[in-house]
């Protein structure tokens, strides 16, 4: 799948956009999150996510996701 | 009518008001945001996410026009650098009557707070800050649920 970062989270990460396989024990957002073991992430109360465009919560399974999006709680307006 | 538009370019309000004018409403409101220069802010950047940005916008002026009656909506969203006073964000919303159209504009300009994938960065002297989420923005969200 695809692992996109936006904002604060992309700078800490140090590139917008990586490709991964995760292995099938890593079942939720927040599972993918500490499996990526980027430092940036460590806090998950700051950060927010997306599975193929979609705003979902954390514990939210990835199930088929084709792409996860991971950033800041958003700012826009 | 519903037109969303997510661009570096500046917002062209007159071709957007004049596009809502002719749908045959009684009433057309608009809300625009200005890039405030909050303790010395020099410049704002605005990031998104591609796809997904245009994706949650279309969607709220979708539910706006079937909520409020609506003959056209218009989101219109800047992204790039942007300099204090610059408009950054426009709504506006086209209704048989006033209170439908300033109703819409109130909710369009909330609800994208909350749900739109946008980030803003700050610069002050040089120094950027990321720019955090504000619980006054949540409230004024939740009320349109």
């Amino acid at each position: 799948m695809d692992v996109l970062y936006f904002a604060w989270v992309r700078e800490g990460v140090g590139k917008g956009q990586e490709r991964v396989d995760p292995p099938s024990d890593v079942v939720t957002v927040a599972d993918l999150i500490d499996w990526l073991g980027h430092d940036v992430l460590r806090e998950k109360t700051k950060l927010r996510a997306a599975i193929d465009q979609q705003f979902v919560p954390l514990d939210t399974p990835l199930g088929k996701a084709r792409e996860v999006a991971i950033f800041p709680p958003v700012t826009g307006g | 009518m519903i037109r969303v538009t997510v661009s570096e370019a500046a917002i062209d309000m007159a071709a957007a008001i004049t596009a809502l004018d002719g749908l045959g409403g009684g009433a057309v409101a608009t809300f625009t945001g200005l890039v405030r220069g909050d303790d010395g802010v020099g410049e704002l950047l605005l990031e998104h996410y591609p796809g997904a940005t245009e994706a949650a916008l279309e969607k709220l002026a979708t539910e706006a026009v079937v909520r409020w009656r609506l003959a056209g909506a218009i989101v219109i969203h800047r992204i790039g650098a942007m300099k204090p006073g610059e408009p950054i964000v426009f709504v506006a919303a086209c209704a048989t009557h006033r209170s439908a159209a300033l109703e819409a504009c109130g909710f369009l300009i909330d609800r994208l707070k909350t749900d739109a994938p946008f980030w803003k960065r700050e610069t002050r002297g040089g120094e950027a800050t990321w720019v955090g989420e504000r619980a006054s923005d949540h409230d004024a969200a939740a009320k349109w649920r």
